[in-house]
C-alpha cells in the first residue's frame, strides 16, 4: 500500500513542503499526491524531479489532480 | 483537455519577468511616477485614496493597472479552464496580514515589484529594501518548515470566486463615468490628485492594456516576487527567481535606454533614505506575504482565478493604505510618518504571533 499525501486546498508552497517531507521520510518507492489547483501540480513535479522522484502519472481526480511520484 | 504550459517553464518565467521588466519603465516614460512603472501596493494605496478611504490628496487615482491584473488574470483562468473558486482559509487572518503586508510596504514606499524597479532605476535604498524583504520572507520560511498553516480552502459557489474581479469591474466602469477633469480634485464620487504621484499616470487605455497582458500571463506562469526568494530559501529552487532576476535586469536595461537610470540614495523619486526602517518596513511586508502565500502582485493573480482568501488579502491592503494614511504611518520623501514606527512594531507582534500560533496538522 503506498502512502498518499492530501495537499488539497493548501496555499503555497505546503504542498511542496509535504510532498518533500513524504520523499525524504521514504526515500524510495512510491506515493500519492493529491492536489486541487494546477500551480500545485507544476510545483509538486517540480519538486519531486528536482530530488530525482519520477513522477510517474497525472490523473484527474474530482476538481484536481492525482499524482503518483515513484523512485528507486 | 489540458495542454502543456510553456509559460510555467524556466523559459517561460524569464520571459515572463522580463516582459514585465520592460513594460514597467515603458508605463513611467508613458506618464508613471519615477521607478513606479508598477507597484501594486502604492496602485492599490491609489485606488484606496480615489475611493476617499484616505485623504492623502497627492495619492489618489484609479489604478487601470490593477484591474487589469485581476480581469487578466480571470481571462487566463476561464480560457485554460484553471478558474476554481475557492476559500475558507482564516479569511480574517489573510485580512489583517493585508493590512500589515501594506503598512510595511508603504513605511518603505513600495511593494517588491517596485522595490525591483527602484532598483533598476539606480535607486540605492531599494538595495536594503530587498535585504529586508529577505528577512522577513527567511522568518515566514522558518515558520512554514515548522509547519505554520492557516488550514484548507473549500471549493466555493462559482458566483463566489468572481466577486473580486467583478468589483474591479465596477471600479473601471467608475473611472470610465467619472474621468479626471483637469483642475478638479474629485469627479462625483471619485478623488484625484492634482500633483504628487497620484497625478501622474499613463492614458488610461495603456495602462489598462499592459495590466491586462501581465494579470494573463502572470496567471499562467504563477509569476511572484516573495515565492521566489522563498524558494530560494526553502527548496534552493531557482525557478521563480530566475523571473525576477529578469525583471530588475530587463527593466534595467530600458531604464539606461530611456535615460531613466539615476544612481544614488539622495533624492531618488518617492523614496526616503531612513535605512533602518526601509528594512524593517520591507522585512515586515515580506514576512506578512509569505505567511499569505504570495506577493501582492501574485494575490492579485489568484483572486483573479477565484481565490477567495486571496481576494481578502488584497481588500486587507486596500483597506491598510487607508489606515496607513489616515493615522500618519506611511512615509513621505521626507522619511517615515509619525507612527511609522509604532506600526511596524506592531505589525511584527502581530505577524510573529499568527506565525508562532498557527499550525496545523495537515496529513
Amino acid at each position: 500500500m503506498s502512502t498518499t499525501v492530501d495537499a488539497r486546498g493548501l496555499s503555497c508552497p505546503q504542498p511542496v513542503i509535504l510532498a518533500m517531507n513524504q520523499m525524504k521520510s521514504q526515500g524510495s518507492g512510491e506515493f500519492t499526491v493529491l492536489v486541487d489547483t494546477d500551480t500545485s501540480k507544476e510545483n509538486v513535479s517540480r519538486a519531486a524531479r528536482s530530488k530525482g522522484w519520477e513522477v510517474s502519472a497525472i490523473e484527474p481526480e474530482g476538481d484536481g489532480y492525482r499524482l503518483t511520484l515513484k523512485k528507486g | 483537455m489540458k495542454m502543456r504550459n510553456a509559460l510555467a517553464t524556466p523559459w517561460g518565467i524569464i520571459g515572463v519577468g522580463a516582459l514585465i521588466g520592460i513594460l514597467a519603465p515603458l508605463l513611467q516614460k508613458w506618464g508613471n511616477p519615477g521607478n513606479m512603472g508598477i507597484c501594486v501596493a502604492c496602485f492599490e494605496r491609489d485606488i484606496a485614496g480615489a475611493l476617499g478611504l484616505h485623504r492623502a490628496e497627492v495619492v489618489q487615482y484609479m489604478r487601470p493597472e490593477i484591474i487589469g491584473f485581476v480581469l487578466g488574470s480571470l481571462a487566463a483562468a476561464l480560457i485554460f479552464r484553471e478558474f476554481r473558486p475557492r476559500a475558507g482559509s482564516a479569511p480574517i487572518v489573510r485580512f489583517i496580514l493585508g493590512v500589515f503586508a501594506m503598512i510595511g510596504a508603504l513605511v518603505f514606499l513600495g511593494c517588491p515589484w517596485r522595490a525591483l524597479l527602484r532598483l533598476a532605476g539606480g535607486d540605492g535604498n531599494a538595495i536594503v529594501g530587498l535585504a529586508g524583504l529577505a528577512g522577513g520572507i527567511f522568518i515566514g520560511t522558518l515558520f512554514l518548515r515548522g509547519g505554520y498553516s492557516l488550514g484548507r480552502t473549500e471549493k466555493m459557489h462559482y458566483t463566489a470566486g468572481l466577486v473580486l474581479p467583478l468589483v474591479m469591474l465596477g471600479f473601471l466602469v467608475l473611472a470610465l463615468v467619472f474621468p479626471a477633469i483637469a483642475g478638479e480634485p474629485k469627479n462625483d464620487i471619485l478623488f484625484y490628485s492634482l500633483k504628487g504621484p497620484g497625478s501622474m499616470h499613463a492614458p488610461l487605455i495603456v495602462s489598462l492594456v499592459v495590466g491586462l497582458a501581465i494579470g494573463f500571463l502572470a496567471q499562467r506562469s504563477r509569476f511572484c516576487t516573495m515565492g521566489a526568494i522563498r524558494d530560494l530559501i526553502l527548496f534552493r529552487q531557482t525557478h521563480l527567481f530566475l523571473g525576477i532576476v529578469a525583471l530588475a535586469v530587463a527593466a534595467f536595461i530600458v531604464n539606461l535606454a530611456l535615460g531613466q537610470f539615476h544612481a544614488g540614495f539622495a533624492g531618488q523619486p518617492v523614496a526616503h533614505t531612513m535605512h533602518v526602517w526601509n528594512f524593517l518596513g520591507m522585512a515586515l511586508a515580506g514576512l506578512a506575504f509569505a505567511l499569505a502565500g504570495g506577493c501582492p502582485g501574485r494575490q492579485l493573480f489568484l483572486a483573479g482565478e477565484g481565490d477567495g482568501d486571496a481576494a481578502i488579502f488584497v481588500v486587507g491592503m486596500i483597506v491598510g493604505a487607508g489606515i496607513a494614511h489616515n493615522f500618519g504611518l506611511a512615509s513621505s520623501p521626507q522619511g517615515i510618518g509619525p507612527h511609522g514606527m509604532a506600526a511596524v512594531i506592531t505589525g511584527f507582534i502581530v505577524c510573529l504571533a499568527i506565525g508562532f500560533t498557527m499550525r496545523m496538522r495537515t496529513a
